[in-house]
């Protein structure tokens, strides 16, 4: 799978990222089915220390990037955490928390902020307590509330993330009724991308045809009855669209991501694609593994591509959809994603959806496995 | 994953006229960035930025030096007094109150 010396010559240096995701740690005290975690947890005693964690900050200001999504598993777990965002915010690079809630206290959160956290997005499984409770296996819908109460009181602005799912996209309006409760400046409807635990649980997540359609309707009407109130964004069903998406804006294009040890990968879910071959903070400097490392340039430009992708219009939108999904689907991580009705592997994707279909009818969806807790 | 990553452009010179300069007597806003907003230059591509939670917008022109003058402190009719000093030939008496409106209008100046 390497690319040929000659090739990798010929390619221009790539512009620098803008956006890190850093995975602080994959401890967590939820469960979510749907968690896009892998399914193989990163020991918590391998994790990067907050100095590791600040050096590679500053790494990654120097090579561009001007913003950080600090997440995992639960980063309020780092006791560490906001010597975590005062690095980030020392280099200049603009924090936002992604959060469960749970763990999230007052002075906790003025720790955070006098750290410079600027901003804080907020998980929600259901906007019904118990229904969160059996899709989180842990009950947290208290701690969310006030987690976000307590946000909305240090001024900070407050994104509700609900990955959507058989089991809660009957619920969208009570969802969007939520975010407006709680004070949610934006609301981010997104439906479930199947890795890690999530492609483990995809016959019980997945939900058939006339439920998204039913729930776009209803997005469709908030997005007219707010007229900007509250932002909703609505993150595609790409199995049920037959659409591919323009999976992170292209491979190795615009952000990247560090791992709880280090190990920095185009997207969170391409550990499983690149196993051994991810490079990692401890061996490379970050403005190498960037520009030059084999698992960031294999999927660079067009190069890669199937024939079907490179005689698609649509290839300078989509950059030929999600390689994690090609590999997890096909075995062949350069295969058209099979998620695009044009692919000649959608015929899977397509079997899948018709089973959601059949579940439906036959009532009960098959029982989750939950997350397990990271060692 | 959410895509974070749109980015936007400023141009502080192509508004759109939806709100008239406002009158800088009656009205001493003294506008600053809101808490989720980063106003910083960029090194490594040499432009301004105003980065937030989801977006990052790229300031083109005279607009960052615009939004670097919003400190909370100075009036509207303040700044543009400074950049008429500053650009004695731009229409900095007519643009900057109008941009500075739609910067509040989107939530990113308090
Ligand atoms: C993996 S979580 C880690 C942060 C924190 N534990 C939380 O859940 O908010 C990061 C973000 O991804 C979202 N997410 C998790 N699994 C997902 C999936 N399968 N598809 C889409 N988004 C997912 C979560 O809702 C959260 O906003
Ligand atoms: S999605 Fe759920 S299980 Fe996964 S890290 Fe977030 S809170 Fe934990
Ligand atoms: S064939 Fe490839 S480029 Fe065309 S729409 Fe499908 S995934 Fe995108």
């Amino acid at each position: 799978m390497n690319t040929p010396a000659t090739l990798r010559a010929a390619t221009p240096a790539p512009d620098p990222p803008w956006a890190l995701l850093a995975e602080l740690t994959h401890g967590c005290p939820l469960r979510c089915a749907y968690c896009s975690n892998p399914m193989e947890l990163t020991d918590r005693r391998a994790e990067l220390s907050a100095d590791q964690w600040a050096d590679v900050l500053r790494q990654a200001a120097d090579l561009g990037v001007v913003q950080t999504h600090l997440s995992g598993g639960e980063p309020l777990l780092r006791r560490d955490l906001a010597e975590i965002v005062a690095a980030a915010d020392s280099a200049g690079i603009h924090t936002q928390l992604v959060t469960s809630g749970v763990g999230l206290h007052r002075e906790r959160l003025a720790r955070l902020v006098d750290a410079g956290l600027r901003s804080v997005q907020l998980s929600v499984q259901h906007p019904d307590p118990r229904a969160a409770e059996r899709i989180a296996g842990a009950r947290a819908f208290t701690a969310k509330e006030r987690a976000a109460s307590l946000v909305r009181s240090a001024g900070l602005p407050l994104g509700l993330n609900a990955v959507l799912h058989r089991a809660n996209l009957d619920a969208l309006d009570d969802f969007v009724e939520l975010g407006l409760s709680w004070g949610a400046d934006r609301v981010e409807l997104a439906n479930t991308q199947f890795y890690g635990w999530a492609l483990r649980n995809r016959e019980a997540l997945l939900p058939d045809r006339a439920q998204v359609a039913r729930a776009r309707a209803r997005v469709e009407r908030w997005r007219e009855r707010l007229a900007g109130r509250m932002e909703l964004v609505w993150v595609a069903p790409d199995y049920v669209d037959g659409v591919a998406k323009p999976c992170m804006g292209g491979w190795g294009a615009v952000s990247l991501t560090v791992a709880p040890d280090g190990t920095v990968l185009p997207c969170p879910a391409a550990a499983a694609l690149l196993g051994r071959d991810a490079p990692n903070v401890r061996d490379h400097r970050l403005d190498w593994i960037w520009r030059h490392s084999d698992a960031f340039t294999r999927y660079r430009g067009e190069a890669w591509m199937s024939d079907t992708c490179r005689g698609c219009e649509l290839r300078t939108a989509d950059f030929g959809g999600c390689r994690c999904q090609a590999y997890a689907l096909t075995g062949d991580a350069a295969r058209t994603d099979p998620a695009c009705h044009r692919s000649p592997d959608h015929g899977l994707v397509r079997a899948l959806v018709d089973g959601a279909a059949a579940r439906t009818k036959e009532g009960e969806p098959p029982a989750y496995a939950y997350r397990t807790h990271a060692p | 994953m959410s895509a974070q990553d749109a980015v936007r452009d400023a141009e502080p010179y192509a508004v759109p006229d939806r709100h008239a300069a406002r009158d800088a007597v009656r009205d001493p806003w003294r506008p600053a960035l809101t808490r989720s907003v980063l106003l910083r230059h960029d090194r490594v591509r040499g432009v301004d930025l105003l980065v937030l939670p989801e977006r990052v917008v790229v300031l083109r022109g005279a607009a960052g030096s615009i939004v670097a003058r919003c400190d909370g402190e100075r009036e509207v009719a303040g700044i543009v007094a400074e950049l008429a000093r500053l650009h004695p030939d731009a229409p900095v008496a007519e643009e900057v109150p109008v941009f500075l409106e739609r910067l509040r209008a989107e939530g990113w100046l308090r």
